[in-house]
């Protein structure tokens, strides 16, 4: 069963930033569509009756007070990032607005 | 997300636009508006990072609000507090249940790659905000919701020539701002605004900012971003006189454009308006509006085009796994609801009430935008009634002239109530305590400290007083013996000369009195 087009894995890529080849586009529409069929099989499950859970755990209200923790120095903030200057992470500019 | 920014001002020159009586005179406004709200937190939504303004760079993140792998969120309780509290004083219902989601897009402000928000389950729904207009009658804007979320970091763009992003050539990302706990509030749509759709949006976050401020749930300052507004203008066909009327709400909506980061109360009314003048041009050039984000530049006063909505808005939002939902209960919602402070028009009410002034006056300063000043400069030890003088004349004057909140001119409360002291003790005149408001406004310090500087004091001492009368009253035998003569408004010429003499020092009743002593004592 395909449910994905072409065009939905080349909005998809865009969504994310990924650039695809056409033959890569091709080959991912294959292997999402794989993806998607096994998903397919849980979706078979009977849930009539069953509540939706977007959390295994029955908790609510986890909090914490608002007291502040020691941060990161900026050195330590930018020690991992592959670009950095004037004590600010430096990214390849991209289009859009602030 | 769409990559090219696309352009629909033909061939990049300014829009059209009709005149305002004109769109207002053909098409019926709706507004919806969003502002966004930093809470005063001290720490931010997730993590326990501070939140101060102004820190250097990347000194305030830690592991999640810098998206770092592996990293949990805890929901700060305070952030909690502060947006069911926004939603009371709203009117809102408060959500039994509810989660925050997360919306996702791809852009280097939010490191995680998406913002934690909350999506079709807002903590706070369905409510309204009464505002006060400045002819005296009250509009109700009708309240969507009240969500919570976190700001995002802050980008410089490097290499372009205006610190926008076109023809940057990187950005550098500061992520201090990321993290801190923001409530979005919309509006629903507001129709029956007609010609006063510009005012009513002013007024409306002018309400708003207000009412956050007496919550004490923001320092809601405009110019440092911590009250933002999205303006969402519609134009629709007008039908009839009315813009209330059943016939009028029937009319389907039109194309609305979002103008973004609209970031003072004037700049609020000013983009509105552009933007109802610049549909109304479309429109009548029987052209369509596109459905898309607007750039409000402040200098010009007019907007221009941004993003286009549809594919921005592909946020596949989903439930945010890592943080349990939040279910306030009924006893929390009403001990929060029983601490809120005394609701603004009610305490407008009462301040009126104490500081006895007039429905004119009270109203005047409202829309002047000073109830809060005034009352703080009151607590500070001014007259109610020199406190209004200067609020509510002078400086609103001025911030209105230059075109600034009455909150951000540079003088405090207690500036003024000194100044008031100044005039009530009468070490100042009338037109003296102007230049002292001057040089407070130029930065010279207190208004004492501006008196000495510059000299400035009511001539008390009578025998130098005196002396600069009988100097000029020798000097002008005419006019004495006009006076003398019965015609007592010759004095005038004479006072004048004796301010002259005395720098405008004297106190000029007194002068009078002087002159009219010496020269005809039977008439004074």
């Amino acid at each position: 069963m395909s449910t994905l087009s072409r065009d939905d894995v080349a909005h998809l890529a865009s969504l994310a930033r990924i650039a695809l080849s056409d033959a890569e586009l091709d080959r991912m529409c294959g292997e999402l569509d794989v993806i998607l069929d096994a998903v397919a099989t849980v979706q078979q499950a009977p849930t009539e009756g069953v509540e939706p859970m977007s959390h295994p755990m029955p908790l609510t209200n986890v909090t914490r007070p608002d007291e502040v923790k020691p941060s990161l120095t900026a050195g330590e903030a930018l020690s991992g990032a592959p670009e950095a200057e004037s004590d600010r992470f430096s990214v390849p500019r991209i289009l859009d607005e602030d | 997300m769409s990559d090219a920014p696309v352009s629909y001002a033909p061939s990049g020159g300014p829009d059209e636009v009709c005149s305002y009586e004109d769109t207002v005179a053909a098409y019926d406004p709706v507004l919806g508006l969003e502002v966004h709200v930093e809470l005063g937190t001290k720490t931010k939504m997730f993590c326990g990072c501070p939140t101060e303004f102004g820190a250097d760079p990347n000194t305030q993140v830690c592991p999640v609000c810098l998206g770092l792998p592996g990293a949990l969120p805890v929901v700060n309780e305070t952030g909690v507090e502060s947006a069911i509290k926004i939603g009371l004083a709203l009117n809102c219902e408060i959500a039994t249940w509810c989660r925050f989601a997360r919306k996702n897009y791809f852009y280097p402000d939010m490191p995680k790659n998406f913002q934690t928000s909350q999506y079709d389950e807002p903590i706070a729904f369905n409510g309204w905000l009464d505002v006060l207009l400045e002819d005296g009658s009250t509009y109700r804007v009708p309240i969507e919701r009240a969500h919570m979320e976190e700001d995002t970091g802050k980008s410089t763009h490097v290499g372009g020539a205006t610190g926008r992003i076109h023809g940057a050539d990187y950005s550098l990302v500061d992520y201090n701002r990321a993290g801190i706990p923001l409530i979005e509030i919309v509006t629903k749509p507001m129709t029956g605004v007609g010609d006063r759709a510009p005012e009513i949006a002013k007024a409306y976050v002018g309400a708003l900012r207000d009412l956050l401020r007496a919550l004490g749930v923001s320092d809601v300052k405009m110019e440092q971003g911590s009250l933002r507004c999205d303006a969402n203008v519609s134009l629709r066909a007008k039908v009839g006189d009315d813009p209330g009327s059943e016939a009028q709400q029937e009319v389907p909506l039109g194309t609305r454009t979002e103008t973004k980061n609209v970031n003072s109360l004037r700049s609020v009314e000013r983009a509105v308006r552009y933007e109802m003048t610049r549909h109304a041009a479309v429109l009548s050039a029987g052209q369509t509006i596109v459905q898309e984000t607007r750039h409000w530049h402040e200098d010009t006063g007019v907007t221009t085009s941004g993003r286009v909505k549809s594919d921005a808005e592909d946020y596949r939002y989903f439930p945010e796994p890592d943080l349990v939902p939040i279910a306030p209960d009924r006893e929390w919602v009403e001990r929060l609801r029983a601490s809120l402070p005394e609701p603004p028009a009610q305490r407008r009410r009462r301040l009126q009430e104490t500081w006895g002034f007039s429905d004119l006056e009270m109203r005047d300063v409202v829309n002047a935008g000073a109830v809060e000043l005034i009352e703080a400069t009151v607590a500070a030890g001014a007259t109610p009634a020199g406190a209004r003088k200067w609020w509510g004349g002078e400086l609103a004057r001025r911030a209105n002239a230059d075109g600034r909140d009455l909150g951000d001119m540079g003088v405090t409360p207690a500036a003024i109530a000194q100044l008031d002291g100044l005039v009530q003790s009468g070490r100042l005149n009338d037109s003296m305590a102007r230049q002292v408001l001057d040089g407070v406004l130029a930065g010279e310090g207190m208004p004492l400290h501006v008196a000495d500087a510059r000299g400035l004091a009511v001539v008390q001492d009578d025998g130098a007083l005196t002396e600069a009368v009988n100097t000029v009253l020798a000097a002008n035998p005419d006019l004495v013996d006009k006076i003398r003569a019965g015609k007592v408004q010759a004095a005038g010429a004479l006072i004048g000369q004796v301010m002259k003499a005395t720098k405008g020092q004297a106190d000029a009743a007194k002068v009078r009195q002087l002159i009219m002593d010496t020269v005809a004592p039977e008439q004074g």
